[in-house]
C-alpha cells in the first residue's frame, strides 16, 4: 500500500479509512458536504484529525491519538500536491515560473527548473503559453497548467479536488484527456461528483456519504452494481463498449458511435468505451431526421419521472425528455423509437 | 449638471457661515453677563501659574459674582492668541519683548511691570552630577537642558551664559520652562536653568542651586489690560481692578511668596 | 462650455445628496492649507526655507522618518503576519494593544517611552550601565516615530493579508515550499500594494510626529529637532518662518504620497 489513511473528526461526523496502491488513482465520489474535501485536507496537512494516521510509502505523515498529536509532518514536507477547483496559478508569476515553482522551492536552480517546466508544458501542448500571465489564460488552460505545476513538484501523492467543477462543459474533455495521460503512473486521489471523471480517470472508486465510506471497489463494478443511493443515482449514465473502427466505436450490436476521441493513434479493433448522459439524448419516432451519426434504435421499456424530466429507458440506453415531449410522442412502454445524441456530447476512450 | 453647481454653492455658503459664526462669537464672549456672573479672562505666562491662581481666588472673594478664567501658556503662544482675537481681558507675560509685540499691534493698554524673576539651576534630588556653580554646567559630562533661545527663559539663559563667558552645550533646548523642569524632575537631565519661582513651585522634586551670575539676566514681567471694541465699560473696569490687585501690597506679597522679586 | 464625454459605466449606490457633505469635508481639509499658503511671504520663502536650521531640520526629518519606516517594516510585517494568520488565546487582545499608539495622545506616548528608555526607565537603566544612552539622541527620535507609526503599517497590512486569504499559500506549501519561501515568493508579492500603502502611511505619520519626539527625545538642532519641532520653535520668534516651513512639510508629505500612488490601479 502506498497510501494508508484512517482518520476521524467527530465534530464533522467524519470517519473514513482509505488506501491507494502505488500508481493507482482513487476517485472519491459523494454528494456535497459528504466529507471528500475533508479527506483531502487531512492528507494534505491543512486539517488535523482528532484521531487517526496517514502513512505514505511507509512514512508516517500524521499520527494522532485521541486529540494528542504524536507525529505531524508539515504540508511542505509531505510531498503531497494539491490541485483545487480553481487553478490558483500564482498571478504574479508567468506560466513557466508557475510550473517551475515546485522544483525551485525544493532547491533546483532556476534555469534547470524552468527548462523542466518548458518540457512539461510541451507535453501537454501548452508550450506556447509559457511566457503568459495566468490571468490571460482560459479556465481550461489554467487548470491544465495547474496540473503540470503539481506534477512538476514530483509528489508521491497527487490530490485533485473537483478539478473540472469550475470549467465549462466543452472544455472538460480536453482536461480529462490530459489528466488520463498524466495520472497513468501517479498515485492520486480525485474527488468528484461527476461520474465521468471517475469512470475515465480512476482505477478504483470509494463512495462517501455523511462522512463515511459506503462503497468501495473497481470503478465499473461499483457503477454497474451500485449498492449505495448515491452510486445508483450517479450511475445513470449511458455506457457503450465496442471496438475502434477508425473514426468511431462499433458496438456488438453493429451500431457505430462517434464522439470526442483521444488524439493519439488508435489501432483498429482496440477496445473502446463511449459514454454520454441521458440528458444529451433526443428521442424520435422515426429517423426522418436522417442524421446517420449516433442514431440508435430501441424499444421503450420504462418511463421514469425524474424531477421535471422523464427518463425513457430502452434496452441499453436512457434518454431524459420533458414531459411535454413524452406526451407529444405518445411514449409508452413498447413504443419503437430512435435515439440520437450529438457526437460532441459523447466521450470516447480506450478501455 | 446644474444640480452639482448648486450643491457646491451650498457647500461654500455653509463654510462661509461657519466662518462668520466663529468671529462673531469671539468678539462677544468677553462680556457675558448672563445670570449675573461676569467672567474675567486672564492670559498669563506659564511661570505665573501658582501665583495667579492664588490672586484669582483673592479677586473672586473680593468681587461677588465674578468668575476669573485663567489661561496659562508660553508667552509667545499667549501673544499669538491675543493677536488672533482670543477673548482675553488681562495679559501677563514673562518678558517685556513679547508684551511689546502686543503694544506695537495696539492691542493692549499701557503695560506695567509687576514682578521680576531670575534664573536658578535646578538639579534632581541628591544632585547626582554634583553641580555647584554656573561654570559646572559647561562640563561635558553634565546633561544640561535649557530653554530654547527663542523663549524668554532661553533668552535669559543666553544672557547669563554670555555674561559669564561660558559655552554651554545642552543636550536639548526645550520649548518652555515646564519642559525643562520636567526633564530634570524625571532624572533625564542632570541640570537645567529655570526660574527661581519654578524651583520653589517644584518643592521636593528638585533641588535649587543659586548662582551669583543670575543677576545679569533679570526677567521683568509686565501686565496689561486688553480694551475691547465693544466698549463694555464694566469689563474694562474689572480688568483694571485685577491689575490693581496684582500691583497692590497684597498682590506683591502673594507674588513674593512664590519666589518673585519686586519689579 | 464643452460637454464632457459621457461615461459608459454609471455610478450605482451614490445618492446625489452625498456630494454636498463630501464637498464640505473636502473643503474642510483643503481650506486650512490654502489659508496657510495665502499667509506665506512668498518673496522671502526661499530664504526662510533654506536657512541653516530649516535645512538641518528637514534633513533630520527625512532621515529619521526613513529609518522609522524601515523599523516599522522589520517589526510590523511579522506582526501583521502573526495577527492575520495564527490563532492563539488572547490574539484579539494583542490586536487591540497594537492599536494603542494610534489612540494615545503622542505626548503620552513620549512620556511612556521616557519611563521605558529614559535614564531611569525600565530598560533605560540597564542600557545606561551597558553604555547605551538613548535619551536626547537621534535614536530616540526614531524610537518615538516608530512607536506612533507602527500601528498604521500593522493594521493596513493585516487587513490586506486577511482579504487575500491563504489559498495561494496552501498551494505553495503543497508544492514543497517551506514557510519562509512561501512568504518570500507568494505572500509578500501578492500583498505588495497593501504593504506599500502601509509603509507610506507610516512614513507620513513619522514625518509629522511631534508630541512623542519633543517629550522623549528633546529638541536640539541637527540631533533631535525634526521639522515639526523646528516649526513649533519658530513660532516663538518668526511666525513667517513657521508658516513657510509648515507649507514645506505639507509639500514633502504630499510628494511622498503621490509618488507611491502614481501608476498603480485604485488601491
Amino acid at each position: 500500500m502506498t497510501l494508508s489513511f484512517a482518520a476521524t473528526l467527530p465534530d464533522r461526523g467524519f470517519d473514513v479509512e482509505l488506501d491507494v496502491a502505488e500508481g493507482r488513482t482513487l476517485a472519491l465520489l459523494g454528494p456535497n458536504g459528504a466529507g471528500k474535501s475533508t479527506a483531502l485536507g487531512i492528507a494534505a496537512g491543512t486539517l488535523r484529525p482528532h484521531d487517526g494516521h496517514v502513512t505514505l510509502d511507509g512514512r508516517p505523515l500524521v499520527r494522532v491519538a485521541a486529540g494528542r498529536t504524536r507525529t505531524w509532518v508539515p504540508p511542505h514536507a509531505r510531498q503531497v500536491a494539491l490541485l483545487a477547483q480553481e487553478a490558483l496559478l500564482f498571478p504574479h508569476l508567468s506560466v513557466r515560473q508557475n510550473v517551475a515553482f515546485g522544483p525551485r522551492s525544493q532547491g533546483a536552480r532556476r534555469r534547470d527548473a524552468e527548462a523542466a517546466a518548458d518540457r512539461r508544458l510541451e507535453q501537454i501542448g501548452l508550450a506556447h503559453l509559457a511566457d503568459r500571465a495566468p490571468s490571460t489564460l482560459s479556465g481550461g488552460q489554467a487548470q491544465r497548467v495547474a496540473v503540470a505545476r503539481a506534477l512538476a513538484a514530483e509528489p508521491r501523492l497527487l490530490l485533485l479536488d473537483e478539478p473540472m467543477a469550475a470549467l465549462d462543459v466543452d472544455v472538460t474533455p480536453a482536461l480529462r484527456q490530459t489528466l488520463q495521460r498524466l495520472l497513468a503512473d501517479q498515485t492520486a486521489i480525485i474527488t468528484t461528483h461527476d461520474v465521468l471523471d471517475a469512470l475515465l480517470l480512476a482505477d478504483e472508486v470509494a463512495v462517501i456519504e455523511d462522512g463515511r465510506v459506503v462503497e468501495r471497489g473497481p470503478t465499473t463494478q461499483v457503477l454497474a452494481r451500485p449498492r449505495s443511493a448515491f452510486a445508483a443515482r450517479i450511475a445513470g449514465l449511458n455506457l457503450l463498449t465496442g471496438t475502434w473502427t477508425g473514426d468511431g466505436v462499433r458496438t456488438p450490436a453493429g451500431e457505430v458511435v462517434h464522439g470526442h476521441a483521444p488524439g493519439e493513434d488508435l489501432a483498429a479493433g482496440a477496445p473502446m468505451t463511449a459514454v454520454f448522459r441521458p440528458a444529451a439524448v433526443s428521442v424520435y419516432l422515426d429517423d426522418r431526421r436522417g442524421s446517420p451519426r449516433n442514431t440508435f434504435r430501441g424499444t421503450v421499456h420504462a418511463l421514469e419521472p425524474r424531477g421535471d424530466l422523464v427518463r425513457v429507458r430502452t434496452d441499453h440506453l436512457a434518454a431524459d425528455v420533458t414531459p411535454q415531449a413524452a406526451a407529444e410522442l405518445s411514449l409508452t412502454p413498447g413504443t419503437r423509437v430512435w435515439l440520437s445524441v450529438k457526437a460532441a456530447e459523447v466521450d470516447v476512450y480506450r478501455d | 449638471m446644474g444640480k452639482h453647481v448648486a450643491a457646491a454653492g451650498l457647500a461654500a455658503l455653509a463654510v462661509a457661515a461657519l466662518a462668520g459664526c466663529g468671529t462673531q462669537a469671539g468678539g462677544a464672549e468677553g462680556g457675558d453677563a448672563s445670570e449675573g456672573t461676569t467672567t474675567l479672562t486672564v492670559f498669563a505666562a506659564a511661570s505665573l501659574k501658582g501665583s495667579f491662581e492664588d490672586l484669582a481666588g483673592q479677586f473672586e472673594a473680593a468681587h461677588d459674582g465674578v468668575d476669573v478664567q485663567l489661561s496659562f501658556a508660553g508667552s509667545s503662544d499667549l501673544v499669538a492668541q491675543v493677536q488672533q482675537g482670543a477673548p482675553a481681558d488681562v495679559v501677563a507675560s514673562a518678558d517685556t519683548a513679547t508684551m511689546d509685540k502686543l503694544v506695537a499691534d495696539d492691542l493692549v493698554a499701557a503695560p506695567q511691570d509687576f514682578a521680576t524673576n531670575t534664573l536658578e539651576i535646578a538639579v534632581p534630588p541628591g544632585n547626582p552630577a554634583g553641580v555647584e556653580t554656573l561654570a559646572d554646567l559647561a562640563d561635558p559630562d553634565v546633561a544640561l537642558v535649557l530653554c530654547a533661545p527663542a523663549v524668554p527663559c532661553g533668552a535669559a539663559s543666553a544672557e547669563v551664559e554670555e555674561a559669564a563667558g561660558l559655552d554651554l552645550r545642552p543636550v536639548s533646548e526645550e520649548q518652555s520652562v515646564t519642559d525643562v523642569l520636567g526633564k530634570v524632575i524625571a532624572g533625564e537631565a542632570d541640570a537645567g536653568l529655570v526660574y527661581v519661582t519654578d524651583v520653589a513651585a517644584a518643592g521636593d522634586d528638585v533641588e535649587g542651586v543659586e548662582f551669583p551670575e543670575s543677576a545679569d539676566a533679570v526677567n521683568t514681567y509686565p501686565i496689561a489690560t486688553v480694551p475691547h471694541e465693544a466698549a463694555d465699560a464694566t469689563q474694562d473696569d474689572l480688568a483694571r481692578e485685577f491689575v490693581d490687585l496684582v500691583l497692590s501690597d497684597d498682590g506683591q506679597q502673594t507674588l513674593a511668596g512664590f519666589g518673585f522679586a519686586a519689579p | 462650455m464643452t460637454r464632457t464625454e459621457q461615461r459608459t459605466e454609471t455610478a450605482v449606490g451614490l445618492p446625489r445628496w452625498a456630494f454636498v457633505p463630501a464637498a464640505v469635508g473636502g473643503l474642510f481639509v483643503v481650506l486650512p492649507l490654502v489659508a496657510m499658503a495665502t499667509r506665506v511671504d512668498w518673496s522671502s520663502y526661499w530664504s526662510l526655507v533654506t536657512s541653516e536650521s530649516a535645512r538641518a531640520a528637514l534633513v533630520l526629518s527625512l532621515q529619521t522618518s526613513a529609518a522609522s519606516t524601515a523599523a516599522c517594516l522589520v517589526l510590523g510585517v511579522p506582526m501583521a503576519l502573526v495577527l492575520a494568520r495564527s490563532r492563539f488565546p488572547g490574539i484579539d487582545l494583542a490586536r487591540s494593544l497594537v492599536m494603542v499608539p494610534l489612540v494615545l495622545p503622542p505626548v503620552v506616548g513620549g512620556i511612556a517611552l521616557l519611563y521605558t528608555f529614559g535614564r531611569r526607565g525600565l530598560l533605560g537603566e540597564t542600557l545606561q550601565v551597558a553604555g547605551v544612552q538613548i535619551a536626547f539622541s537621534t535614536a530616540a527620535v526614531v524610537l518615538a516615530q516608530t512607536f506612533v507609526a507602527l500601528p498604521f503599517l500593522v493594521t493596513s497590512l493585516e487587513g490586506a493579508l486577511r482579504t487575500a486569504g491563504a489559498r495561494y499559500e496552501v498551494v505553495a506549501a503543497s508544492l514543497g515550499a517551506r514557510p519562509t519561501t512561501v512568504l518570500r515568493r507568494v505572500t509578500l508579492p501578492l500583498v505588495w500594494p497593501g504593504l506599500l500603502s502601509g509603509a507610506v502611511l507610516s512614513f507620513a505619520r513619522a514625518l509629522g510626529e511631534f508630541g512623542a519626539t519633543i517629550t522623549f527625545a528633546g529638541s536640539l538642532q541637527g540631533v533631535t529637532r525634526t521639522l515639526p519641532l523646528e516649526i513649533y520653535l519658530q513660532r516663538e520668534t518668526d511666525p513667517d518662518a513657521a508658516v513657510a516651513l509648515s507649507l514645506l512639510l505639507v509639500v514633502v508629505a504630499v510628494l511622498v504620497i503621490a509618488a507611491t500612488r502614481r501608476g498603480r490601479s485604485p488601491l
